[in-house]
């Protein structure tokens, strides 16, 4: 496959502390590569240092074959960027923010069309401290696409945003990628890393600590699956030994859980009719990127 | 180029929906103006070196103007465009850096001119304001005196981290200067003690600088030297401390 970004073993300090530490990931053309953790991991410095807006202290990056410090404007003309904590003039009007932008890249594409595509397009003459948080993510979303860039950079997109915009953001997303565009998603929510991104990297305290689709980190899990049942009467967490995958076995109160892996429930299901016992509310969770940054670390993202 | 041109066509426009910034850089100084015109009028006084008290106070208004933007609205502007993240923005497109702060001097300049244009438009126009012989020399020296004043509003904004603070030092600068340097009202009123403690504040310089040109044609060379002293010092030291995040 054709690799559109190359970091290399990239190390930033701080004071002393380091904020990036011994990172690699190659991102490949015409995917969408999540960069997630808790805030404070890293992941914007990461970020900000392939743009070239930081200088690692060492390491390699390669972006579209250029070096970001020292090809920095060239860079520039071929990437999009959505930045964390970055803000248009409070009075400046939707239209001139595009008009204005557009003067910065020898080419654009249009973007009154731009403009129809992300549905700003009744809000051309309206201030941008008087969008609401979905519509200016989506003013920075065509601000990002206009010079038509090869690798586009969503930096905490949905922070702040409400469930519904979210998910029309998350549609947004994937949209840029029908368009042919790489994307690279920094984010602190699994969910939308889980669900949006076809490869993950998991930054914890400044290193890669699991780089993989979604699905295979879900699934190399000891406890990928849960199984939830309510305790008949006769069950003992005895009749569960030798159910193939099963790691652990928890009961709580009237609700017993079984993790393991596999096709877990369905040796479960067996084991409990071999034993004549029927609970009518058996179900199945499937882990999630939560559960992997949980067994990974041994804390929560949100702690 | 055409994006330095853009950028400050717009940040035009963006200065010209700001009321608060346009009052104190257009109106309040031909309020000033109506004001003591209607009360002292322009006839010549023998205490003002026989010029009347009109054609000694737009120069002074014009410092004012200068005053105003270099040592508030401009450092007030960029903390906030920094704080907001706005200049972050700008910083992750391929524009030269300088570009922003290009516009912002050059727009700077512009108001300070429209505001100049207006005092001697009303002063010409109500009160027989004295048109200098030497007006293209006033006219150098007016954007002389604004570029130097808005280098010191860079370092402001480089040292103060919000735009809270670039506020309260901006204000805490300015005010004095606005009183004791002649900019708004006649220095030759004062006490002689306060007009020595004004010597050292350089906006008096301005106000000296632009006075003599406006009415006898020729250059204070002490004050130019303060000036072009003071632009000198303020952009050596705004280039390291002037900070984008």
């Amino acid at each position: 496959m054709d690799s559109i970004i190359e970091v290399r073993s990239i190390r930033k300090t701080y004071g002393g502390v380091a904020a990036v530490d011994d990172v690699s990931f190659t991102v490949q053309r015409g995917e969408i590569f999540a960069i997630v953790g808790p805030n404070g991991a890293g992941k914007t410095t990461t970020v900000e240092s392939i743009i070239g807006l930081r200088q690692p202290d060492s390491g390699v990056i390669r972006v579209l074959g250029m070096d970001p410090q020292r090809e920095d404007a060239a860079l520039r003309q071929r990437i999009g960027v959505q930045l964390q904590e970055a803000a248009l003039p409070d009075r400046i009007k939707v239209w001139e923010a595009l008009d204005l932008f557009a003067s910065f890249y020898p080419q654009t594409v249009d973007w009154e069309q731009l403009l129809q595509d992300w549905g700003l397009a009744e809000k051309r003459q309206t201030q941008f401290a008087k969008l609401s948080g979905g519509q200016k993510q989506r003013l920075f979303i065509c601000l990002a696409l206009l010079n038509d860039p090869e690798v586009v950079f969503l930096d905490e997109l949905t922070t702040g945003l409400d469930p519904q915009a979210r998910r029309a953001t998350w549609d947004a997303v994937l949209a840029i990628r029908e368009r042919g565009k790489t994307v690279v998603l920094v984010t602190h929510f699994m969910d939308e890393a889980e669900a949006l991104a076809d490869r993950v990297a998991i930054i914890d305290r400044g290193r890669v600590v699991a780089l993989d689709t979604p699905e295979c980190l879900i699934a190399n899990l000891d406890t990928a699956r849960r199984v939830t049942f309510g305790k008949v009467n006769g069950f003992s967490a005895q009749m569960l030994a030798g159910v193939p995958g099963l790691r652990n076995v928890v009961e709580n109160g009237r609700t017993v859980t079984a993790y393991g892996r596999g096709p877990l429930v369905i040796h479960l299901a067996a084991a409990l009719k071999e034993n004549n016992l029927y609970p009518n509310d058996l179900h199945v969770e499937q882990a999630n990127l939560e559960d992997v940054f949980l067994a990974l670390t041994g804390r929560q993202i949100r702690a | 180029m055409k994006a330095l041109l853009k950028m400050t066509w717009i940040e035009f426009k963006l200065q010209l929906r700001e009321p608060v910034g346009l009052f104190f850089t257009l109106a309040f100084p031909l309020m000033l103006l109506f004001i003591f015109g209607s009360i002292y009028g322009n006839d010549p006084v023998d205490v003002l070196g026989g010029f009347g008290s009109i054609d000694l106070s737009v120069p002074g208004y014009i410092g004012m103007i200068i005053g105003t933007i270099g040592m508030i609205a401009l450092p007030i502007s960029l903390a906030n465009y920094r704080e907001q993240g706005v200049l972050r923005r700008f910083r992750a497109t391929p524009l030269p850096s300088g570009t922003v702060l290009w516009s912002q001097v050059i727009v700077s300049v512009i108001m300070t001119a429209l505001g100049a244009l207006l005092l001697v438009a009303a002063g010409t126009g109500i009160y027989d304001l004295r048109i200098p012989e030497a007006s293209l020399a006033v006219v150098l020296a007016t954007i002389l005196a604004a570029l130097s004043f808005l280098s010191l509003g860079f370092v402001l904004a480089g040292l103060l981290p919000t735009p809270r603070s670039a506020q309260a030092v901006g204000m805490a600068l300015f005010y004095p200067m606005l009183f004791l340097s002649g900019a708004a009202m006649p220095r030759q009123f004062m006490p002689e003690s306060v007009q020595t403690v004004a010597e050292f504040l350089p906006l008096t310089h301005v106000v000296k600088l632009l006075e003599d040109l406006w009415l006898q044609g020729t250059w204070n060379l002490t004050s130019l030297a303060v000036v072009v002293g003071m632009l000198l010092v303020c952009l050596f030291v705004s280039r390291r401390t002037f900070r984008w995040e």
